[in-house]
């Protein structure tokens, strides 16, 4: 039988001396965590009553203990995570007064952040960034536009940010460009880098040049929650402004939206409400709650009525869209509500694509997939293309 | 007329191509007409192109003459427009039939049973491919038969003042030579300013997109697109000066070569054409009579 090679926390456990000398030198040789093949090591030095690593693996425990490297004060863990995994974590460190403190990994320069803070992140063995998420001089950037959209429905202005394409024709009679509208905008242009995604795949051809509408909520837990009142905003004030303005190809097959966990219900719900108008939905980790039987959701009270809509959804399914590509992380609790979604999406007659990710509820692991679905609701010119 | 057909040019093989032809130094009978339509806006960056042609090239400028019809004859522009729903609808139709029909395929293909039921299975279901493809072709070619009747593209001063232009240039050509890019586009203005008509007998040399738009059967593809492999689809004639042929440039970077029973389905689907990669490298010289030298690498089925 194979034997795997010994861990870089092992061999330093059996050196002698070990003091705080050695400790200071294998810190300085690894970067942290310790990734060795599918281990993948923690490390937190100081002195403490007890560390625990926190993180968000739907199906481990929450709170992983660190152990003490004797006769140190670094303390260690060891997490099997499969090829591709991407985690993110923060270490809660207790104290000999009684005090906690939750803080992101201290040796581990690699943040992630989103609208609640930052976290550390573990790339595990075979993980890669994608090059189309980081800026390519080589890309033409598109544009964006701020705008006001004054919303009776929802009483309030609503502010939206436009994308416009490099080179983008608004005078140009032959071109008409599709239109994705996209939930929670700001936080996908802010923490998924949705400009430099969108230019670097319309730069590669993988995308159509497009229009993206970037909306942002009020109320975000109601406004996202079936809210008859954002649909009405979308269908009959948001749509018919934007295709009066701009070149849009002003069809359903030409309409997507977008958005991930309450985005992701919201984009289902305003479709469901308005079948026909849009042609695709792109759904990320959507928080697609439901119960088969009774009331226990285990959501709180802000996805009650999630609940009574996906579990209305369920009983009897509807076509909203013709096509829908929806992914999710297969460490989110998530993961089981939209693996049993996509079939109920399939019975109703819709196209759907779906991927899984080794990967959580994270703005970094939507930003890594939008690939996978910008480009198959709206395909670039590559096919076209024999230079 | 004698057809050369070059593979990519990353690292261009068109001087020695235009060499070998005597489409080099003084007392060229006329210039080297190009066709940069395929590069779109980019039309007019062909210094490379002029350079490796030694300087005797003139631009057909297809592309600027397009925009130029659609900006002067608005009522041309419009019936064009429609014309493009029409042909995406019908495409998108097609696409989605034949999605279901090469499914079928590739399941029958799948499943092991004995030998000859498995082969007569596999033939119908290919069957059924090769009419949906022959079908849609027909579709295609009648609906841009429908338009020009209706349009009389000849009978329109702008077009026909730009026609009269690129035939002017074309009866002098010593050679014409076509650029890679957009297939749909070179097509598309290849069929508007009737080259094919103008065409002197002078040889041609064109690679890439260009040696698709001389064939009769347009195969557009893409196995390693982003969003998964996507099914070759049958997407328009070009000028049809090559018969039975598919060219697939790039081949190597686009298609899954090695992938036995999708190749396999590839050449059955089109035979008898033959499926030709186009590779950097590649040069296929048909002489006048249209015959295939031998010795072409096709995919074959196994």
């Amino acid at each position: 039988m194979k034997t795997l090679p010994k861990l870089a926390i092992n061999r330093l456990r059996e050196r002698r001396p070990l003091d705080a000398a050695a400790v200071d030198r294998f810190l300085a040789r690894f970067s942290v965590p310790i990734v060795e093949g599918a281990r993948c090591t923690f490390l937190y030095r100081g002195e403490a009553d007890e560390v625990f690593l926190i993180h968000r693996i739907f199906g481990l425990p929450d709170h992983l203990p660190l152990r003490r490297l004797r006769g140190t004060d670094l303390w260690y863990a060891v997490l099997e995570l499969p090829e591709g995994s991407r985690v993110e974590y923060q270490l809660e460190v207790a104290f000999a007064d009684g005090r906690r403190e939750r803080i992101n990994d201290p040796l581990n320069p690699r943040l992630a952040h989103s609208p609640v803070g930052s976290s550390s992140v573990c790339y595990a063995h075979g993980h890669e960034i994608p090059d189309w998420t980081v800026p390519d001089p080589e890309a033409r950037p598109g544009s964006l536009v701020d705008m006001v959209v004054p919303s009776r429905a929802l009483r309030r202005d609503c502010p939206v940010t436009l994308y416009l394409p490099a080179r983008f024709r608004r005078a140009d009679p032959g071109t008409r460009y599709p239109l994705l509208i996209v939930h929670d905008g700001g936080d996908y242009l802010r923490y998924a880098a949705a400009k430099t995604v969108l230019d670097n795949l319309i730069h590669r051809l993988d995308v159509a040049e497009l229009v993206a509408a970037f909306i942002y909520p009020g109320d975000r837990l109601t406004e996202y929650a079936n809210s008859a009142a954002h649909a009405r905003f979308l269908t009959a004030e948001l749509l018919p402004r934007l295709e009066a303005e701009l070149p849009l190809a002003g069809t359903p097959s030409g309409r997507c939206l977008m958005g991930s966990s309450f985005g992701a219900v919201a984009s289902l719900s305003v479709a469901y409400r308005h079948p026909g108008v849009y042609g695709s939905l792109l759904l990320q980790s959507g928080s697609f709650v439901f119960t088969d039987i009774g009331h226990d959701h285990g959501g709180g009270p802000a996805f009650e009525p999630v609940v009574r809509f996906v579990n209305r959804f369920r009983a009897a399914p509807r076509r909203v869209a013709d096509r829908m590509f929806v992914s999710c992380g297969v460490y989110e609790p998530l993961i089981v509500p939209n693996r049993s979604m996509v079939p109920v999406f399939e019975a109703a007659g819709m196209t759907v694509r779906y991927v899984e990710a080794r990967d959580g509820h994270s703005w970094e692991n939507w930003r890594d997939r939008l690939r996978d679905g910008l480009s198959w609701i709206f395909p670039g010119p590559q096919k076209y293309i024999y230079e | 007329m004698r057809i050369v057909l070059l593979g990519p040019q990353r690292r261009p093989t068109l001087e020695a191509a235009a060499r070998s032809l005597g489409l080099s130094g003084p007392g060229l009978a006329g210039p080297v007409a190009t066709i940069t339509a395929g590069w779109q806006e980019r039309e007019p960056d062909d210094a490379l192109l002029v350079s490796l042609l030694e300087g005797q090239a003139v631009n057909l400028a297809l592309y600027r003459r397009w925009l130029d019809v659609q900006d002067r004859d608005p009522e041309y522009r419009a019936g064009e427009q429609r014309l493009a729903g029409m042909l995406a609808e019908l495409q998108e139709l097609y696409l989605l039939r034949l999605d279901y029909a090469l499914q079928a395929v590739y399941a029958v293909q799948r499943r092991s049973a004995p030998a000859p039921a498995s082969g007569d299975a596999l033939s119908a279901a290919l069957e059924a491919v090769r009419e949906l493809d022959a079908a849609h072709l027909r579709r295609v070619n009648e609906a841009r038969l429908e338009f020009f009747d209706r349009l009389r593209p000849h009978d329109r001063p702008v077009i026909a003042e730009n026609r009269a232009a690129v035939s002017a240039v074309l009866a002098d050509a010593a050679a014409l030579v076509i650029a890679g890019g957009h297939v749909g586009v070179l097509a598309e203005v290849l069929h508007l300013f009737n080259v094919a008509a103008a065409l002197n007998g002078a040889p041609v040399i064109a690679w890439s997109a260009g040696a698709m738009a001389l064939t009769d059967r347009i195969v557009l593809f893409h196995d390693r697109a982003p969003q998964g492999p996507g099914h070759p689809e049958v997407y328009g004639s070009g000028l049809s000066l090559l018969r039975d042929v598919v060219l697939l440039p790039h081949a190597r970077a686009r298609l899954l070569l090695d992938d036995t029973p999708r190749m396999t389905v590839l050449a059955r689907r089109f035979a008898p054409a033959r499926c030709v990669p186009l590779e950097a490298g590649t040069r296929i010289d048909v002489p006048a009579d249209g015959a295939w030298p031998p010795g072409i690498r096709t995919i074959e089925a196994a």
